[in-house]
This record gives C-alpha cells, structure tokens and sequence, in this order.
C-alpha cells in the first residue's frame, strides 16, 4: 500500500501542477486544492503508515507504547488542512470579485489594472 | 553661516599639525582598538610621516576647498548636503591614509569612492553627471573589489592583517606561489583609483562635479589615495622587481597619454583633468624607478601637485562662475576685471611649467634627477620624462596665463567682480607653492627628511634650487623652451577637439562602455526570459529544475525496490479508495464542466478522509470531511457568478505542462518510495508519545500537541483564519459608493 500511495501522491502533484498552470483562475485554485492534498498525503507517508492504531493513550496507561500511528505529522496535516481552506475560501471569494470586476478570470488578462474604471 | 563648517577641516588641520614635530623627530603614534577581533579587523591607526604628509594635505587643501564652497556655491539649495558629503570624504580620506589594517583601509577606501560618487552627481538633473558619476563609481568600485582580494590575500599569506607587521614575512611579496596575485589585485586597485592608464577615463568625466570637488578629490587627495597604497607597499615589495617595472611602463604610457591629450582639450577643466592623469602617471612612473632619489621625487612632486593643480581649479572655478564659460578659446584678457586672480593663476602656471623660483622647478629637478639615475636606461626615462613635461609647461600655461592674457573679447559682456574668497583662496595655494621654492629646506625638513626611508639602506637627496651648471638644469631649461615654443604656437580649437573624438572609438573608455552595454543588455534579456510577469512561468522554471534534480539523482542511485507481495496483500476496500481517487482526480482535470470539477474535488477529499481513517488518524478524518465539505458549499454557492469553464490555451501549450507535470510527479513518487526506505527518526514522537498524559494530561495525542505543547502555534493559526474570515467578507460586502468610484 506504501508504494501505491507514493505513486498516488505522484499522481495529485502532477494532476495539481498541470492545473496551476492553467491560465483560467477556476482551475488555478483546483489545482491548488489537489496539491494541498497531495502534500497532505506526503507528510503522512512520511511519518509511515499503521492501520488502525491511532494516537490514543489507552485508559490504564500512561504513555503510548507498542505501535501506533506516528501523531506528530497528524498534527501538522491537522494544521494545513484549517490554513489551506482559509485560503480557499479567500481565493474563491477573490476570483469571484475579480471576475466583477475585470469581467475576466484568464490570468494572462488580468494585469491592466489600470483600465479599471 | 556656511563658512561654519570650515571650522572642522581647520581645526583637523590644526589638531594634525601637532604630531608634526614628533613625527618629524621620527616618532610613530598609534591608536588601537578591537573591532572584530576573530576576524583580525580592529581599528588600528598609526601615524608615520608618509601617513601625516597625506593627512595634512587632505585637511589643508579641505580647508581652502570648504572655504572656497561657501562662496562659490553661495546660496545653493543643497549646500549643505554638499558639505555634508566633502566631510565624509574627508573624514574616510584620513582614515584611509591613516589605517594600519588593509581591511579597515578597504573600508575607508570604498567609502572616499561612494562619496566621490555623490559629488560627482551632485547636479543630479543632468543626466551627464549622473553618467559620470555612474562611470566613476564603476571603475573605483571595481578596484575597490580588487584591494579586498590582496588584502585578503594578503592577510592570509602573511598571518596578519597589520600592514605594519606584513613587513615580517617579506618573502610573501618577493616570492610566493601567490605573489603574482598580490601584485595583480593591488595593482587593479590602485591604477583605477589614481586613473592609471586604461582605467584613466573615469577621470576627465568626474569634471562634471562642482568645481570645489574637481580642486579636491580629483586632483589633489582622492587619486592620490592609489600613490598612497603604492608607496605605503613599497617597503613590503622592495626585493620583487616586478613591482617597480610594471609601475614604470603603466606610469610611463599614462604620463604620455595623458600629456599629449591636454593639446586636443577646449574645456578648462578637461586640460586639467588630462594634465592630472599626466602627473599622477609622472608619480607612479618615479615610484617604479624604485630608486631612493625618485621616491623622493615622487613624494615632493605629490605636494608641488598639490599645490598647484588646486590652484588652477579654483581659478579656473572662479573664472567659470564670473565669467559662465570654461571655453578656452573664447578667454581672454581677464586680467583687467580679475587682477587678484590672475596672479593666483600665473604663479600656479609657472610652478606647473617648473619655472624657477617656484616650487615646482624643484620637483623637475628632482624628476630629472631620479630618471637619470635610473637603474635602466636613464637616457630613455630622461627623454620620457622631459616629453611630458613639455606638456605639462603647455598645460599649465594655458590653463593658468591663457585666459588673463590679449584682449578682452566682448562675447564675454560685462564680468563682475568675484567675492574676495574666490581668488584669495587660489592665492593663498599659490602663495605656497612661492614660498616653498624660495625656501626649499622648509619642503626637506617638513616632508622628505624624514619619510621612513621606503627603501633601505640609501639616503634621499638634497633639495636646493641651485646646484650649479649641470645636465639637470640644461634638461630643465631645454623644457621651458619646449614648453613656451608649444604654448605660443599651437592653438586649442574646437576642430582639433572633434578630430581627435573620432579616433576615441578604440579608446578604453569606449571599450568599457562597450562592454558595459553588452552587460545590461544581457541582463535585461536574462530577466525577461526567467521574470516574464507571468505566474506560470515561475513555477515551470522552478518544477523543471526541481524534475531535473530529482532526475540525476535517481539516475545515479536507482535504489527503488517495487515487491509484489505488498500488491497481494492489498484489501478489496483498499482497492476501491485508491480507484476512486484516480477516477476523481482525472474527472476534475479533465471535464468541461464547473460542477463536474468541485464534485471531483470534492470526491478526492473523502477519499483522502478514507484514507486517514484506515491507517489511525481520525481526527484528521474528521477535519478533513468538515472542511472539504465546507469548501465545496463555498464553491457551489459563488459557482454561477464565476466565469465559464473555458480551455484558454492552445494545445501545445497543454501537452507541454502536461509533460512537465507528469515527469515531476513520477520523480517525486520515485523520491518519495526512496524515503520511505531509510529508517525514520522518530525521537520527537518518542518525546510526545512518553509525556502526553504525564504532562499535558491529555489522552489523545494528536490533540495534546495542538492545543498543549504547540499551542501557541494553533492560536496563531486560528489569528490567520480570522484574517481570511475578514477579508472574505470584506470581499464579499465592501463596494464604493457611485460618488466614491
């Protein structure tokens, strides 16, 4: 399973650049979303994978002991996830007014800002 | 008021003039401080008889200069920002000269550069100071960058970044492996600074400056800086012959370069900026006959310079700003309205030609006599050196007799009489230049007597304005006639300027400036291939260069290990996670449709949940549904005001991204299996996993480090969500008003 999911994770990173390299702002934060779950999926790779053995100190114990799944690149994906919608949701709210605005959303047109009336 | 600011080169120059009896009696004062003491950089100043000669003229000549300024640019908007400049210059000329560390002196050296920079451009609205001062900056800068090399290098050669005590390891400057260096990078420094030929053209440029600034930085002390570092070397190189010849031929070919352009010259200052470049070459040619006889020659001709080449400047700064020309062919008979002047101006020009009894005929004698006891050929140094003479007669004459002499053009109109600063301060130079010919055992015991002998073991010559009937006297006489024939027959004119520009094209200057336009235009190309202002192209040039990182790296360690038991031991709903999430993520590359794209997305993130849940991270799972559910709302409710779902670029355009798209995830899944088979460390987890519950009481671990161990970092986090929250709605409610548009 490790190796599929590096290759998954392979494949969100290529499926998200391509989009990042868009020139239509819908598809640039698609693309956006994708990577961020592709980094996701990377941090957790990399702390190794356990299944079914989560984080939790059992009722008689004092400490984790024996296997269980690694919580410090939980902590971290638990951190991106929060910050990577408050910057969805911003770059959604954005294109949207800056397709009001400059009645477009190709990338390449949008640097006139001085036509702006 | 502005003469107020004189007091400070005054009181410098008083303050120095004490040490001059100590050091005259061959005292050395120093003055030590650590500055950065691992790395051998302290401020270490020491005060010997060469440095207290150059420090003397540096606030003698500034007096006289800052005096000058006050009424030569007498109500000048950006008076002050001019003296504000001249005392940086000043203060970093002294130490420079002053420096027993070549790392502080590098310091200082590069400061006297930067200020030379602002002076020159100081009228920053014409675009050809600014271009002068760009040149200027450019060519000092670099050597600049050349005198941090040697003294680099040579710290490290010798153990000691003391120039003082460089003198212990002589063998580093003779005949080691880097000696060659050390004489390159010095020689790059000082030949730009002291406008050496092919480095000389920053010079006639930095005219552009204020008079003032011409009188005193690039006449009288700031290219001296370059003679400076030569002659403070000199001890150190005295046994490597090398030094002393390539100071004889860069010496020589400037004095006459320089000399025979003063006759193409119309411009004032331009003859004067050409006969500076001729002196500072006639310097550095008597250093590298490396004779005892010619350092001093060298050293009294650096004072005689001084002294008169400040002088003319002022006149000739005086006559530009009484009479608005610099013209020479359109000056004359300015003796009528600038009497005062004129006699400043006539006795600078007969110390310049060395007519007796100025001071000046004492540096010729000097001159001749070093030349004549060369070590190599006296007849060819000798014959060189009275050539450039004769010009030197020519160019002080007409800078300094020309413009007092004939009659007085009526082009000119009615000149007015100049504030009595402006020609006293000239006067008071060439008043020196008198006494000091008329009294030349002032110059042996204030200046040469007791210059530390650079050279060991010889004694420097008697300076005396008669020596009876001999060679060097039939020599001097053979130039002022040279000289007087030159001046009363040939004619500066404008057509003789025009023919010699059109041979300027092969000069170094427009070489350099050549050169320099190859440069920015590279550069300019450069930045718009990599900085097109497009977002694509950023990040293409950096995934192509991450792919090919990554892809020599596999290519030399193929270390990837594929087992097919692991595909085996695969379950049915593992399976199915994995196909969902292909099949989402090809559905939001790939459809036309908006919905089709966030439903995919969508789709990826439970499936990313599943994930999470399988292998131990529920509340991962947990986050990640609320979130992905909460984006795809936010997505459906903006979808029908967001534009259509177009495909914008062409097809090359496409399959090119998608080339370098898959290639950088293929290598980076091959990166990533590599990884994951090198043993991870876990020693934080080890940390969190013991102490979770003894610490923080907290049974979920995953939860302990958010809000216990980490919980600084989660309140900034949710700081960062309300300031997304803020601008969200900010975007979403805020309009102008039609009378705010």
């Amino acid at each position: 399973m490790e190796i599929l999911l590096a290759i998954m994770t392979g494949i969100l990173y290529a499926a998200g650049i391509y989009l990042i390299l868009r020139r239509s702002l819908v598809k640039l934060i698609l693309g956006i979303v994708i990577l961020g779950n592709g980094v996701n999926l990377l941090i957790f790779l990399m702390g190794g994978l356990v299944k079914g053995r989560p984080p939790l100190i059992p009722e008689d114990a004092s400490a984790l002991e024996g296997i269980f799944a690694d919580p410090v690149p939980q902590a971290l994906i638990l951190t991106a996830i929060v910050i990577s919608f408050g910057l969805q949701s911003f770059a959604i709210v954005l294109i949207k007014r800056a397709y009001k605005v400059l009645k477009t959303d190709d990338i390449d047109t949008m640097n006139k800002t001085d036509d702006i009336t | 008021m502005t003469w107020f600011a004189s007091l400070l080169p005054i009181s410098l120059f008083i303050y120095f003039s004490t040490f001059a009896k100590g050091v005259m009696n061959g005292e050395i004062f120093n003055f030590f401080t650590s500055w950065v003491p691992s790395l051998g950089i302290n401020l270490d100043f020491r005060l010997d008889n060469l440095a207290l000669l150059f420090t003397l003229l540096i606030t003698g000549i500034g007096s006289i200069v800052f005096l000058y300024t006050s009424q030569y640019l007498k109500g000048h908007p950006k008076l002050m920002r001019f003296y504000v400049f001249l005392s940086v210059f000043m203060g970093a000329m002294i130490g420079l000269v002053t420096s027993n560390n070549i790392l502080t002196l590098f310091i200082f050296w590069e400061l006297t550069s930067i200020s030379s920079f602002f002076l020159i451009s100081f009228n920053n609205t014409e675009k050809a100071s600014r271009k002068s001062a760009i040149i200027a900056l450019t060519i000092t800068g670099l050597g600049g960058l050349a005198l941090l090399a040697f003294g680099v290098l040579a710290g490290q050669m010798t153990g000691t970044y003391s120039i003082s005590e460089m003198l212990q390891s002589p063998e580093a400057f003779a005949s080691h492996e880097y000696t060659g260096y050390l004489l390159l990078f010095l020689f790059l420094a000082t030949f730009t600074k002291s406008a050496q030929f092919p480095f000389h053209f920053w010079l006639p440029g930095a005219m552009k400056a204020p008079t003032p600034v011409s009188t005193y930085l690039h006449s009288a002390t700031m290219v001296k800086a370059g003679i400076y570092l030569l002659l403070r070397f000199t001890p150190h190189f005295e046994a490597n012959p090398q030094y002393f010849n390539i100071m004889l031929i860069v010496g020589g070919v400037t004095m006459l370069y320089a000399a025979i352009n003063t006759l193409f010259k119309t411009d004032l200052k331009g003859i004067l900026a050409y006969s500076t470049i001729g002196a500072l070459g006639i310097i550095v040619f008597l250093i590298g006959i490396g004779t005892s006889a010619s350092i001093t020659a060298a050293i009294v001709f650096i004072v005689v310079h001084a002294l008169y080449k400040a002088s003319l400047f002022l006149v000739t700064g005086t006559i530009d700003h009484q009479a608005g020309t610099r013209d020479i062919t359109q000056l004359a008979g300015l003796r009528k309205v600038l009497l005062p002047l004129s006699i400043a101006g006539i006795i600078a020009a007969l110390s310049s030609g060395g007519f007796p009894p100025t001071v000046g005929f004492l540096g010729k004698d000097l001159i001749y006599e070093a030349t004549l006891h060369g070590s190599i050929s006296p007849a060819l140094l000798t014959t060189l050196a009275v050539i450039t003479n004769i010009f030197m007669v020519f160019a002080g004459l007409l800078v300094g007799v020309k413009p007092f002499t004939g009659k007085l053009p009526e082009a000119l109109g009615p000149i007015k009489k100049p504030h009595f600063i402006l020609w006293f301060m000239p006067m008071i130079l060439a008043a020196l230049s008198l006494l000091f010919g008329l009294f030349p055992s002032m110059v042996q015991s204030l200046f040469t007597n007791n210059i530390t002998p650079l050279l060991t073991g010889e004694n420097s010559p008697h300076l005396a304005i008669w020596h009876g009937f001999n060679l060097i006297l039939l020599l001097s006489g053979i130039t002022l006639v040279f000289g007087l024939g030159l001046y009363f027959l040939w004619k500066p004119s404008h057509q003789k300027e025009d023919a010699i520009a059109k041979i300027e094209g092969y000069a170094p200057k427009a070489i350099a400036l050549q050169f320099a336009n190859l440069f920015q235009k590279t550069s300019y190309f450069l930045t718009r291939t990599f900085q097109n202002g497009y977002l694509r192209r950023y990040v293409m040039i950096i995934l192509v260069l991450l792919t090919i990182v990554f892809g020599i790296h596999i290519f030399i360690n193929p270390r990837i290990f594929l087992s097919l038991t692991e595909i085996k031991s695969l379950n049915w709903n593992e399976i199915v996670v994995l196909l969902m999430m292909l099949i989402s993520i090809l559905f939001t590359v790939f459809t036309k449709s908006r919905l089709t794209a966030i439903a995919g997305m969508g789709v990826l993130g439970y499936t990313m949940c599943l994930i999470f849940i399988f292998y131990g991270a529920p509340d991962l799972a947990m986050t990640q549904f609320s979130i992905d559910t909460l984006t795809v709302i936010l997505f459906v409710l903006v979808l029908y005001r967001l534009p259509k779902y177009l495909n914008l670029s062409n097809k090359t355009n496409r399959i090119r991204d998608a080339i370098v798209a898959t290639s950088f995830g293929t290598f980076l899944a091959f990166t990533i299996i590599e990884i994951m088979n090198e043993n991870p460390v876990k020693g934080v987890t080890q940390y969190y996993a013991e102490n979770a519950y003894t610490l923080a009481k907290g049974k979920n671990v995953v939860n302990v480090i958010l809000v216990d161990f980490r919980g600084f970092d989660t309140m900034i986090e949710i700081s960062v969500l309300a300031i997304a929250a803020i601008g969200v709605f900010g975007l979403l409610k805020l309009y102008l008003k039609k009378h705010e548009k």
